[in-house]
C-alpha cells in the first residue's frame, strides 16, 4: 500500500515535471544570452496547441512533438523580433507573447477540443519496467521523459563546452565585448530565442500529448511563470534545473495524489503549492543566486555603432 | 521651491503627433487582427461594425463602457504609479481579487453596522486588501530577495485560488446551494449606482485616483523624487532618497488602488463575491498603463478602447463563434506597436 502510494507519487513527480523541465532548459538559454522571456507561457501554449492538433489531423504523436517544437520555436522568434531587434521592453514584450500565445492558440484549438486522440505512448523498457516500484517510477513513462535528462546534460555540455556556448554565454554577460570579439549578439540572441522556443513548445507538447491528453485554453495555468522562478532556483545551469523541475513536479504529484486520497483539504489550497513554492524559491535563491545571474539579464543591446 | 522644467506629462503636446501616433498604433493594431480574422475565415468588417456598434451605438452600451472603465482606470494606476520608478507591477488581477475579498469579509461580518460606518469601512478593507498583497512583492523587491515582475505574477493564482478557496468553502452562502458565491451583501454594503444604469460609485474612485496621481507625481516632492529615482537610482540614492522606502510605499499604494476595483466590483456590480469577477481586469489594466505612457488622460482614452475590446470579446463569442480570449491577440497587438514604436528610446532602462 505505501509502496504503491510512493511509486504513484514519484513516477508522478517524474511525469509532471517534465514540461517544466523543458520548459526551463529553453528559458535557460534565452536568459544565458540575456534574455528574459515572460512570455514563455504563451510559447508553451502555442506548442500544446500545435502539438495536439497535428495529432488528432495525423495520428502521428511523433509528428506532433515535431510540430509543437516548431511553432513554439518560431513563436518566440516574433518575441525576438520586438526584444533584439526593436529593443523593446522584455518584460512587457514577454507579456505581450503571453497574451497573443493565449489568445492564438484558444482559436487554434477551438475546433479540436473534446477530440480524441492516444497521444504520447508509454514505452515500457523491458525487463526494467517489471522491477517492483522502481519499475513503476522510473521505466513506464513517454520518450519525452527518457529524452528530458539527457537534454538537460547535453545543453550544459552545449553551453559550457563549445564555441557556441562560449559565445552565447559572452552576449549574455557583456554583448558590446562579445561584439568587440567579433561576435555577432543579434544572430546569437536569435538563435538562442529559437531553441528556447523548441524547448518551450515541447514543454507545452508534452502537456497536452500525454498529461493531459486533451486541449483546453489556457492549460498551462502558469507553468510557463514557474518556470522562469525554476531558473532561478537553479543557478541558470541546465543540470541544476533536473532538481528543480523534480521538485515542482513533485508539488504537483503530491496535490494530485492528495485529492486521489480524499485528504481533507481544500483542492484550492493545495492548487496553491506551486505558485508558493515557487515564491518561496524565489526568495531563497533569488537574493543569493544573484551573483549567478548573467550580467547583461533584461538588459537592451543598443547595438555597437 | 521645486522648478518644473519639464512636464511629467506632456499633457500639452505641442508637436501634437503624441494623439495621432496614438491612434495609428491602435489603428495598425486592429488592422494586423483583422488580417488575422481574415486567415481564420471570419469577416473583420462585420466584427468590427458589430463591436463598435453595439458598445457605442446606444446608451445602454455606452453606460456599460464606462462601467468597465472603472476597474480598469484603477488597475492601470495600480501599474503606472509604481512604474514611475521602474517598478513593474503584474500583479493588479491579484491585488484587485484581494481587495475584493477584503471588502468581503468586511460586508459580512459587519453587516450589522449602519451605512456611513460600514461603506467607509470596506472601502479601507478593500485598499487594505490590495496594498498589502501587492506591498509583500514591494518588500521582496526592496530587500534584493525577489524581482517584483515574477512576485506579482505568481502571487495572481494565489489570490484567484484564495478568492475561490472562500467562495466554495467557508463563506459560501448555504442559501445558493448550486453556485459557488457568498451571502448577497446587505443594503448598507452595496456601493450606489449613479442615475439608472449599473455605472455606479466606483467612477469617483477612479477619478479621484487619477487626480491624485497626477498632481501627486506633478506638484510634490514625492513626484519629485520618484522622478529622480526613475531617471538615475544610484544619483536618487546619493542624495539621500530612501529608495526602498518608495517601492514598498508605491506597491502598496498601487496595489490598493486595483483593491478598490475589485472592491467596487463585488460592492455595486456583483452584490457579493463569486468567482470570475474579473475578465482579466488586472491584466488589461498592465495593457492600458504601458500604452499611455503614465500619461493621466491617456489612461482614459486608453481605458475606454480597452473597454471596448473586452465587450467586443463577448460579440466575437456570440455572434461570430471565436472564444472569448480570442481578443487577447487584439490586446497583445496593440502592447506590441507600442513596444516595437518605443523601440531602444523609453525602453532603455
Amino acid at each position: 500500500m505505501i509502496g504503491s502510494i510512493l511509486g504513484g507519487f514519484l513516477s508522478g513527480a517524474i511525469h509532471s515535471g517534465t514540461p517544466l523541465l523543458y520548459a526551463t532548459l529553453g528559458e535557460v538559454i534565452g536568459e544565458r544570452a540575456g534574455i528574459v522571456n515572460l512570455g514563455l507561457e504563451g510559447v508553451m501554449l502555442m506548442g500544446a496547441v500545435a502539438g495536439f492538433t497535428t495529432t488528432v489531423l495525423t495520428g502521428s504523436a511523433t509528428l506532433g512533438v515535431l510540430a509543437g517544437g516548431l511553432a513554439g520555436g518560431l513563436f518566440n522568434l516574433l518575441f525576438g523580433f520586438f526584444v533584439i531587434t526593436r529593443r523593446a521592453n522584455q518584460l512587457a514584450s514577454g507579456l505581450a507573447l503571453m497574451f497573443c500565445g493565449v489568445g492564438l492558440s484558444a482559436i487554434l484549438g477551438a475546433p479540436y477540443i473534446g477530440s480524441r486522440m492516444e497521444g504520447l505512448k508509454e514505452v515500457r523498457i523491458p525487463f526494467l519496467s517489471d522491477l517492483p516500484v522502481i519499475g513503476r517510477v522510473l521505466f513506464q513513462h513517454d520518450l519525452l521523459v527518457y529524452l528530458a535528462v539527457p537534454a538537460a546534460i547535453a545543453i550544459g555540455w552545449l553551453l559550457f563546452n563549445t564555441r557556441w556556448g562560449l559565445g552565447l554565454r559572452a552576449v549574455g554577460e557583456n554583448p558590446t565585448a562579445a561584439f568587440a570579439a567579433g561576435k555577432n549578439p543579434y544572430r546569437i540572441q536569435y538563435q538562442a530565442i529559437f531553441i528556447a522556443g523548441v524547448l518551450g513548445g515541447i514543454a507545452g507538447v508534452h502537456l497536452s500529448l500525454s498529461l493531459a491528453k486533451t486541449w483546453a485554453e489556457w492549460m498551462t495555468a502558469g507553468r510557463g511563470f514557474v518556470a522562469v522562478a525554476l531558473v532561478i532556483f537553479s543557478k541558470w545551469h541546465p543540470v541544476r534545473a533536473i532538481s528543480g523541475a523534480l521538485l515542482f513536479g513533485g508539488a504537483i504529484a503530491l496535490q494530485l495524489q492528495m485529492q486521489a486520497l480524499g485528504v481533507p483539504v481544500s483542492p484550492f489550497l493545495l492548487d496553491m503549492l506551486p505558485y508558493l513554492l515557487s515564491l518561496g524559491v524565489l526568495v531563497v535563491w533569488g537574493g543569493a543566486g544573484r551573483r549567478a545571474a548573467p550580467g547583461s539579464l533584461g538588459r537592451v543591446f543598443q547595438g555597437t555603432e | 521651491m521645486i522648478e518644473r522644467t519639464s512636464g511629467v506629462f506632456r499633457l500639452r503636446n505641442r508637436r501634437l503627433p503624441g494623439m495621432v501616433r496614438w491612434f495609428g498604433l491602435v489603428g495598425l493594431a486592429f488592422l494586423i487582427f483583422a488580417i488575422v480574422l481574415i486567415i481564420i475565415g471570419k469577416n473583420p468588417i462585420r466584427a468590427y461594425i458589430n463591436i463598435f456598434s453595439s458598445t457605442l451605438g446606444s446608451a445602454y452600451g455606452l453606460s456599460e463602457i464606462v462601467v468597465k472603465m472603472i476597474p480598469l482606470i484603477l488597475t492601470a494606476i495600480a501599474v503606472a504609479l509604481p512604474s514611475r520608478i521602474w517598478l513593474i507591477n503584474v500583479g493588479g488581477e491579484g491585488q484587485l481579487h484581494i481587495g475584493a475579498l477584503f471588502a468581503t469579509g468586511g460586508a459580512l461580518h459587519f453587516s450589522y453596522l449602519p451605512a456611513w460606518i460600514l461603506m467607509p469601512l470596506i472601502f479601507v478593507l478593500g485598499f487594505l486588501g490590495g496594498g498589502l498583497w501587492a506591498m509583500i512583492s514591494g518588500i521582496l523587491r526592496a530587500r534584493g530577495w525577489a524581482s517584483e515582475t515574477i512576485s506579482t505574477l505568481l502571487m495572481n493564482y494565489v489570490a484567484i485560488l484564495l478568492v475561490n478557496f472562500f467562495v466554495f468553502g467557508p463563506w459560501k452562502d448555504p442559501e445558493s446551494a448550486n453556485y459557488p458565491q457568498t451571502a448577497e451583501f446587505v443594503g448598507a454594503a452595496i456601493l450606489p449606482a449613479l442615475g439608472g444604469t449599473r455605472v455606479h460609485f466606483g467612477l469617483v474612485f477612479a477619478i479621484v485616483s487619477l487626480i491624485i496621481y497626477y498632481l501627486l507625481l506633478s506638484y510634490t516632492r514625492w513626484g519629485l523624487e520618484m522622478r529622480a529615482i526613475g531617471n538615475n537610482s544610484e544619483a536618487a540614492q546619493r542624495n539621500g532618497i530612501p529608495i526602498a522606502r518608495y517601492i514598498i510605499l508605491l506597491m502598496f499604494i498601487g496595489g490598493g488602488i486595483a483593491g478598490l476595483a475589485g472592491m467596487s466590483e463585488v460592492s455595486a456590480i456583483q452584490g457579493r463575491l463569486r468567482p470570475g469577477i474579473s475578465p482579466g481586469y488586472g491584466f488589461t489594466g498592465f495593457l492600458i498603463s504601458w500604452m499611455s505612457g503614465g500619461n493621466p488622460l491617456g489612461m482614459v482614452a486608453s481605458a475606454f478602447l480597452l473597454a471596448i475590446i473586452i465587450s467586443g470579446g463577448d460579440i466575437l463569442q456570440m455572434a461570430h463563434g471565436l472564444p472569448g480570449s480570442a481578443v487577447h491577440i487584439l490586446m497583445s497587438l496593440i502592447l506590441f506597436v507600442v513596444l516595437g514604436r518605443s523601440g531602444g528610446r523609453r525602453s532603455a532602462k
